[in-house]
């Protein structure tokens, strides 16, 4: 449904006084990916690596650079009004944090009907109707609709900022750290309200997140980023059984297990998270890898697929 | 928080509340015609004083006018000059700021520019030139002075737009398909609300003292408008002789600023976005100030932040 | 057990009076800490963590709020009846603390180095190169890398792991004996969160530190507490060994927190939520405060406060229905 080929974003960033080639950020480079009707993709990694700004994009709000995203096989640049409209209704996002995703000046009833189209059809009753209705499916009460977001906890603020990315029926949903910002109680029934209204309503999800636990819970397929780069894609449950690439394998083992008794060696990275404006040569992670050969240093290693739906990129390969 | 802020000014708010209650039943409370006076009774100084009569308690001026009606009439001036000019210039500038902000890029450049040119205009200079080209009039008054004026709520708006613009909702309005124009108007606008408030409160002592150095000057308010700036410009030939002319208007004039600027402070501190945020989150979830954040960021917000 | 406790608080009680009442934040907390030991708290956010840590060190927001009750027994001595001054020499250089954003626990304006050293000169007036080489010390045991070029840079030239690194080596550069940590690893990274345990360990094996480490986060707790206390509105409701409180969870609130977890090591078909929400500190009901959202509720509970039973050797739990594990074991 969504296909993004070599997606690149570079962001400029001032150098200060210098004056000469202005640096930029490699938020996204040649990332692509893709996702198809009532799946769901998990995108992992850590903090810088490129996650919301691939969020961004797939929701127009930023233009990449380079690459192209297309949506039922057509090119977004190439969208008519009509097409962009459709886009608008059939993509909706939930963010990180519920108390910025909501303006604090509205009833919760304008902000859920706010992706509404104006033009849509509906009558005002018919609109107040559907904004009661995905109250009522995300498990708030009808009357929520007059209230405003402060009388709300932030767990029903998320199920608010989740109803309005319902209330069009859209087919997809960009789930940007749906949890992070959530109370350990909290975050099990967001998630399990994600995923009972995707097996209700057969919606198609991008979940981000830096926690593997939650990504795993909802994701059938996953993607894990590293300095703006796709190191490893493949099957939720095969990424996590035998991860591939090093970075993967450091990632799964720095995640705790919940069970004193799981205690295991941990493998402890190195370093830090690469800059962004001046990624390692070669592969990026080498200055962390503790499989890094010599060529990793000079030859950056290409995406291959390595086992039956298993891609990642990596010299060890 | 400081505590001086939770109080809200009683000094200050029983000011304005008699300022307005005044202004607007100024014809009940003058003794006296504001505008004609007798020539025999000119320059009579207030009651208390020796020759004081009883008939004019705040004395008279050169023309025999009764100094106590003045000013109770002259803050239907100040009122009136200030309500137009922070109206035409709040709008005006609002207008401009959140489309600067919202827009950003060149139309920012663009617009921000005009308003460095605005602030860094020689007030008196404008005003003397501007009002001298035509003839004093209360239009040209509040022309001028919300000339003047209107960039500093363009800049100050803009700044708030700037912040209101990163959050998440506006980005999610984007994603439903909103407009700019509904984006600014629905999103942003009510968000700028409470700052919107104390710049204007704040801007009234300053439209009131300009508005007094204009006619002080004579290229304000014509004569024989009760204005106070035009009393103490009336008065100023007489001050050994008769002080009373100058004083009482000059009192009001500071009494109000002053009350006003109390009440700007207290406005700001108390309807500052940020912490109204906080004030009402505290309903559902009491205040949590100096402990850390009790909602766990994730290490995501932390990054995009630094 | 031999050696005598480092830390012992008795039935501490702090509140915070406000226009909308009295909230109970801290409400009759009790538990030991021995050297060496690492207790994690944990729990929902607003049960009272963190004002328990800052109780610990007197530093509760003043004035709405009051350590209203209890004793700390901090070195056999009760931190509560010293003087502000005998405090200020406490804080720093016996009990550091390190929280949960390393932006705002360290100055902009200064120097990495300046920030350091005025820590160690103002507890161990230490001055010129004894006092840099003890500041260089401390960051290279936090490994901070290349620690003499780094001294004159700024919080913002680092990254959030080492941000954190640093704030912890102002906490430990004074060779503090207990620790305070109040979500030292929320806003850091997978991969940085475990560099920086692992390090926490390193540290403590080293200097014999004992740590109180305020997490939500269970499989931090898994991986590094040697005992946990797991707090619900103001109380602790269970105490035990890691292993303990793991393997046998005897109290229905820790049982629900750890049904509600997703875990990474299995692909969990369904996640139990606990319903409701925390109670407001304000208005406790009577009673167990846990009552509301309790699937093992029985009349009693909301009748009565439940008692504290010993489930297991050094295993508390207060709870109506523990009592009746506590018998069958
Ligand atoms: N508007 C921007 N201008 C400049 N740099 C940016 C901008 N947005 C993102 N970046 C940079 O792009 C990189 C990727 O950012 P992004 O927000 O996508 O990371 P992320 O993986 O979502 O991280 P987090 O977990 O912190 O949200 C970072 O280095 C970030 O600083
Ligand atoms: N300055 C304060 N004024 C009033 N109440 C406070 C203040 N600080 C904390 N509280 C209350 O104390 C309780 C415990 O807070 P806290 O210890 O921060 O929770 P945690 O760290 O577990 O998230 C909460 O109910 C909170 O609202
Ligand atoms: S390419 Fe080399 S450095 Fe990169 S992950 Fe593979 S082994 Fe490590
Ligand atoms: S005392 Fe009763 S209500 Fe409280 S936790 Fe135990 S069983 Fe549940
Ligand atoms: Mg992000
Ligand atoms: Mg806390």
């Amino acid at each position: 449904m969504i296909e993004a080929v070599g997606l690149k974003k570079y962001f400029p960033v001032s150098t200060g006084f210098a004056i000469g080639p202005s640096a930029s950020v490699k938020a996204l480079d040649g990332v692509s990916m893709k996702v198809g009707a009532g799946e769901t993709l998990g995108i992992v990694g850590e903090s810088g690596s490129g996650k919301t700004t691939l969020a961004k994009i797939i929701l127009l709000l930023e233009r990449p650079t380079a690459g192209s995203l297309r949506f039922d096989g057509k090119e977004v640049t190439a969208f008519t009004r009509d097409d962009l409209a459709r886009y608008r209704r059939s993509v909706q996002a939930v963010f990180q944090d519920p108390y910025s995703s909501l303006n604090p000046r509205m009833r919760v009833e304008h902000i859920v009907s706010e992706p509404l189209p104006r033009d849509g059809g509906l009558s005002r009753a018919e609109k107040s109707d559907r904004v009661r209705e995905v109250l009522q499916l995300v498990g708030l009460r009808r009357d929520s609709a007059g209230l405003y977001p402060h009388e709300f906890s932030g767990g029903q603020r998320q199920r608010i900022a989740i109803a309005r990315a319902l209330v069009t029926y859209p087919k997809f949903i960009v789930l940007d750290e749906p949890v992070s910002a959530l109370d350990v109680s909290i975050r099990a029934q967001i998630l399990n309200l994600l995923k009972g209204l995707q097996e209700k309503l057969g919606l198609a999800y991008v979940i981000i997140s830096h926690d593997l636990a939650a990504a795993r819970y909802l994701a059938t397929r996953l993607a894990v980023m590293y300095a703006g780069k796709l190191v490893e894609t493949g099957e939720c449950d095969a990424v996590y059984a035998e991860p591939l690439h090093p970075y993967t394998e450091a990632l799964l083992s720095a995640a705790l297990p919940l069970h004193p008794s799981a205690r295991r060696q941990r493998i402890v990275l190195r370093g830090e998270v690469p800059n962004p404006v001046k990624p390692p040569a070669g592969c990026r992670f080498h200055p962390r890898c503790p499989k890094a050969m010599e060529r990793c240093e000079t030859e950056e290693p290409a995406a291959r697929e390595i086992k039956p739906g298993r891609v990642t990129a990596c010299h060890l390969y | 928080m400081p505590a001086r802020s939770r109080e809200l000014p009683w000094f200050a708010g029983a000011i304005l509340v008699t300022l307005v209650l005044t202004a607007v039943f100024a014809p009940y409370l003058a003794p006296q015609s504001p505008t004609e006076g007798d020539i025999t009774q000119k320059l009579i100084p207030p009651v208390w004083m020796e020759r004081g009569e009883g008939r004019h308690p705040l004395g008279t001026d050169r023309f025999g006018r009764d100094v106590l009606s003045r000013v109770i009439y002259g803050s239907r001036i100040s009122l009136v000059v200030s309500l137009l000019a922070i109206g035409l210039s709040g709008t005006f500038g609002t207008a401009l700021g959140l489309i600067s902000g919202y827009r950003g890029g060149f139309t920012d450049s663009l617009l921000m520019r005009f308003a460095d040119i605005g602030l860094s205009l020689p007030t008196i200079l404008i005003a003397v030139v501007l009002v001298a080209v035509s003839e004093p009039s209360f239009r040209n008054v509040i022309l001028v002075i919300s000339l003047l004026l209107w960039p500093r709520f363009a800049r100050q708006i803009r700044g708030e737009t700037l912040g209101i613009k990163e959050q998440d909702f506006v980005a999610l309005a984007v994603v439903a398909g909103r407009s700019s124009t509904w984006i600014i108007c629905r999103h942003i606008f009510p968000n700028v609300v409470p700052t919107l408030l104390v710049i204007s409160t704040l801007q009234v002592g300053y439209v009131i003292l300009l508005e007094g150095t204009l006619s002080f000057l004579g290229v304000g308010v014509p004569p024989p408008n009760p204005a106070w700036g035009l009393m103490i410009a009336d008065g100023r030939g007489f001050l050994a002789t008769a002080w009373w002319i100058t004083l009482f208007p000059g009192l009001a004039m500071l009494l109000t600023v002053l009350a006003v600027n109390l009440m700007g402070d207290w406005l700001r501190d108390h309807l500052d976005p940020k912490l109204r945020q906080l004030g009402s989150r505290a309903e559902a979830e009491p205040a949590i100030e100096p402990v850390p954040e009790a909602r766990p960021r994730g290490a995501a917000a932390g990054a995009d932040g630094g | 057990m031999a050696a005598a406790p480092l830390l012992v608080v008795e039935d501490l009680k702090t509140h915070f009076f406000t226009r909308r009442g009295v909230t109970k934040a801290v409400d009759g907390v009790s538990f030991t800490l021995h050297a060496g030991e690492t207790l994690a708290l944990v729990g929902e956010s607003g049960c009272g963590k963190s004002v328990t840590c800052l109780s610990l060190v007197r530093l509760v927001p003043e004035p709405a709020g009051r350590i209203v009750g209890g004793r700390i027994l901090f070195e056999g001595e009760d931190l509560l009846t010293k003087s502000p001054g005998e405090m200020r020499r406490v804080r720093g250089k016996k009990i550091a603390m390190v929280l949960q954003d390393p932006m705002t626990s360290l100055n902009p304006a200064l120097t990495i180095g300046t920030q350091v050293s005025e820590v160690v000169r103002l507890h161990q007036g230490l001055r010129g190169s004894a006092l840099r080489e003890r500041v260089l010390g401390a960051l290279g045991r936090l490994r901070i890398s290349a620690a003499d070029t780094r001294l004159g840079q700024y919080p913002h030239q680092f990254s959030g792991g080492m941000r954190q690194r640093v704030s912890s080596a102002i906490g430990l550069s004074c060779e503090p004996r207990l620790l305070i940590a109040d979500e030292p690893t929320t806003s850091l990274d997978v991969t940085i969160q475990a560099q920086y345990l692992d390090l926490l360990k390193e540290v403590q094996a080293a200097a014999g530190v004992a740590i109180i480490l305020v997490t939500h986060d269970f499989g931090i707790v898994a991986a590094i507490a040697d005992r946990v206390a797991v707090m619900y509105a103001g109380r602790i409701v269970e105490t035990g060994t890691t292993l303990e409180v793991f393997s046998n969870p005897s109290h229905p609130y820790t049982r629900a927190l750890l049904r509600c977890l997703p875990d990474v090591g299995l692909g969990r078909q369904q996640l139990v939520e606990i319903g409701g929400q925390p109670p407001d500190l304000a208005r406790l009901p009577a009673g167990c405060p846990f009552a509301p959202r309790c699937p093992e509720r029985q009349s009693i509970c909301e009748e009565q406060s439940p008692p504290t039973v010993s489930v297991g050797s050094g295993h508390l739990a207060e709870c109506w229905a523990a009592k009746a594990a506590g018998t069958r074991a």
